[in-house]
């Protein structure tokens, strides 16, 4: 790189062989990245016996819709869709509302187990699934629950045992990034209100709540990605198959489509759209999600 | 998240706990903070805590009134009978844990590093990097599956069959043995580059957050010190992000010992298994109701990635406290 010739301005931006080398480099890298995605979107519109016969980088002779027919009907995927939509809207939701009631609570008055509860909750969400999973699963076959909201009439295998430990779980990073954020808000806030005799409801739900909502916004683009493409949870606490939601109703579709690699690249399509269109859409708050407790450090 | 009103968070005066709210407010906030408490120590901690404890029973699931200690025999049986399968399990937790961090790690802070420069088009490079990581890891599995190393017509078949079918993912010889038990097997390292796939991306927009945070004015006067690129990197950057690092080691560490979803949904035979898919296996299919020994074994994950858990969360919570002591 040339040197900077006086403080403050930027170093010339000349074509220099290091720079040459450094936009290969990236754009070479950006290419490769997009091979797999790329070679699977192609493959779903083609028929297997092709793909076959040329390989999956070929020219293609047919395009054809047959594969994700074949996936929508076969997998069942509006049922699955549905299925994700009724444990992810409620869990969402609560999420948000309990870690940022706690993240308020927390930051915004002063306590002696503050830092203990935070951690508590930051180091819960760190830990792996895995670690839960035995005693979780015994509780939750040994919960009762009536037959108009489990199928199985236990909290094991029922929309309302997801939504619980997707909350659980989730409310751990939520709280974390909420009272970071709230924690930058003046306290003066607080005291005005008080003198004002609002009730710590309201200080919670008219005041610092709307002043919130960057952060809000934030974390429900990020946990709508992390709770959609929750895989673990429901494939353990889930065991009826079309009960499942579509990203984990995919181990069932491993199984059936084993022949056919283009079908369960279309399948991939439909479990990863949604997904997608909500990063696309929605990228500046997904990032700033993510980045947001990371940079606090 | 800049642009909030950052004034230095007040010293509360007043002696806090429950008695610093009168009336209806005390039971207010006592139903703010103790339901989504209950509810997190109910299903993660609780759980966590009998993870450890069932681990010295035998237990099968069944009855609750079966229950019995039995000590250390768990224990003893992982290392003695299933050693194969739990030392087999742990070396792929070590190596790729190791693989992430000289792989895909590394790889996102380089990426990072060069995407902060004035590059043209650096977010549309940023937004094609970090596509995988907003796909489910088991997506991720299934996109691999059927491009790249589809038994007929992946890429990689394509590229080394030579007209003849791989069976990737089914390929359990060890590429590196070591010992003539154990070792690196080729599923395994074909599903590696799957999780780097993702990973890069994940780490490059961490390391993005922690790089504009650097001041610019910094780099600049190491430049003209006539210290070089590397040179400016690794003495004033690099430990300028000691935040940032902390968090990408965590997250790098906690990665490679949660790792289950790909493992699991591409159903790969024997040799890729590591120890989140023993926990599981004690507890689905024909292995079922083993709680006493997946519990011994998630013990073990759980005393493995503890200690990351707790430098991570000491070292967030003592910046915050210096932040506010400013």
């Amino acid at each position: 790189m040339t040197a900077a010739e006086a403080p403050g301005t930027r170093p010339q931006r000349s074509w220099d062989l290091g720079r040459v080398l450094l936009y290969a480099f990236i754009s070479l890298s950006a290419l490769l990245w997009l091979v797999p995605l790329f070679g699977a979107l192609l493959s779903s519109f083609r028929p297997f016996a092709e793909t076959v016969r040329d390989g999956a980088f070929s020219w293609p002779h047919t395009l054809t819709l047959d594969n994700y027919q074949n996936a929508w009907v076969q997998g069942d995927i509006p049922r699955k869709y549905l299925n994700t939509a009724i444990i992810l809207i409620p869990a969402l939701l609560l999420t948000l509302f309990f870690s940022s009631m706690v993240a308020f609570v927390c930051s915004r008055f002063s306590w002696k187990f503050n830092v203990l509860l935070l951690s508590l909750f930051t180091a819960g969400n760190l830990l792996p699934q895995q670690i839960i999973i035995q005693p979780l699963f015994q509780f939750y076959n040994r919960v009762p629950l009536p037959s108009w909201l489990s199928s199985t009439e236990k909290l094991n295998g029922s929309f309302l045992g997801l939504v619980l430990i997707h909350v659980a779980f989730q409310s751990g990073f939520c709280t974390f990034v909420l009272s970071n954020y709230m924690k930058l808000l003046p306290k003066t806030l607080n005291d005005a209100a008080r003198m004002d005799g609002a009730s710590v409801w309201n200080q919670y739900w008219q005041i610092i709540m709307p002043l919130t909502l960057p952060a809000l916004a934030a974390l429900a683009t990020l946990e709508f990605t992390w709770i959609y493409n929750d895989f673990f949870w429901a494939v353990v606490l889930m065991q009826q198959g079309a009960n499942r939601p579509i990203t984990s109703a995919l181990a069932n579709l491993s199984g059936q489509f084993f022949t056919d690699d283009n079908l369960i690249a279309a399948a991939s399509v439909f479990v990863a759209l949604p997904t997608l269109v909500v990063y696309f859409a929605l990228q500046r708050y997904f990032i700033a999600g993510l980045t947001v407790g990371a940079e606090k450090g | 998240m800049t642009g909030s009103p950052s004034l230095p968070a007040a010293r509360a005066s007043d002696t806090g706990g429950l008695r610093q709210f009168e009336g209806r407010d005390r039971w207010v906030v006592a139903a703010m903070l103790g339901i989504p408490t209950l509810l997190h120590i109910g299903l993660v901690w609780i759980p966590t805590v009998a993870s450890i404890l069932l681990s010295f029973t035998d237990w099968n699931g069944i009855r609750v009134s079966d229950i019995r200690w039995v000590g250390m025999k768990n224990y003893v049986q992982i290392v003695t009978v299933f050693s194969t399968n739990f030392f087999q399990a742990l070396l792929n937790n070590l190596v790729l844990l190791v693989f992430l961090f000289v792989g895909p790690t590394a790889l996102g802070i380089v990426f990072a590093y060069l995407l902060d420069r004035d590059i043209r088009g650096t977010r549309f490079y940023q937004g094609i990097f970090f596509t995988p990581v907003v796909l489910s890891v088991a997506v991720v599995g299934f996109i691999w599956k059927s491009a790249i190393y589809s038994t007929d017509s992946g890429l990689a078949t394509q590229l080394f069959g030579r007209g003849h079918s791989i069976d990737w993912l089914g390929n359990q010889s060890f590429v590196i043995p070591i010992g003539d038990r154990f070792g690196v097997s080729a599923n395994f390292l074909a599903i590696l580059v799957a999780i780097a796939w993702r990973h890069a991306g994940y780490i490059m927009v961490l390391y993005l957050a922690g790089l504009k945070s650097v001041d610019s004015s910094l780099r600049e006067a190491a430049m003209l010190d006539g210290s070089n690129e590397w040179q400016v990197f690794r003495h004033v950057i690099f430990p300028s992000l000691k935040p940032i690092n902390v968090v990408i080691v965590v997250i790098t560490v906690i990665e490679a010992l949660r790792a289950f979803d790909i493992i699991y949904v591409l159903h790969t035979p024997r040799k890729t298994e590591v120890l989140s898919i023993l926990t599981t296996n004690n507890l689905l299919g024909e292995g079922g109701g083993n709680v006493g020994r997946g519990s011994a074994y998630a013990t073990i994950l759980f005393l493995l990635c503890f200690g990351f858990v707790i430098w991570y969360v000491t070292n967030h919570f003592r910046a915050t406290q210096e932040g506010a002591d400013a």
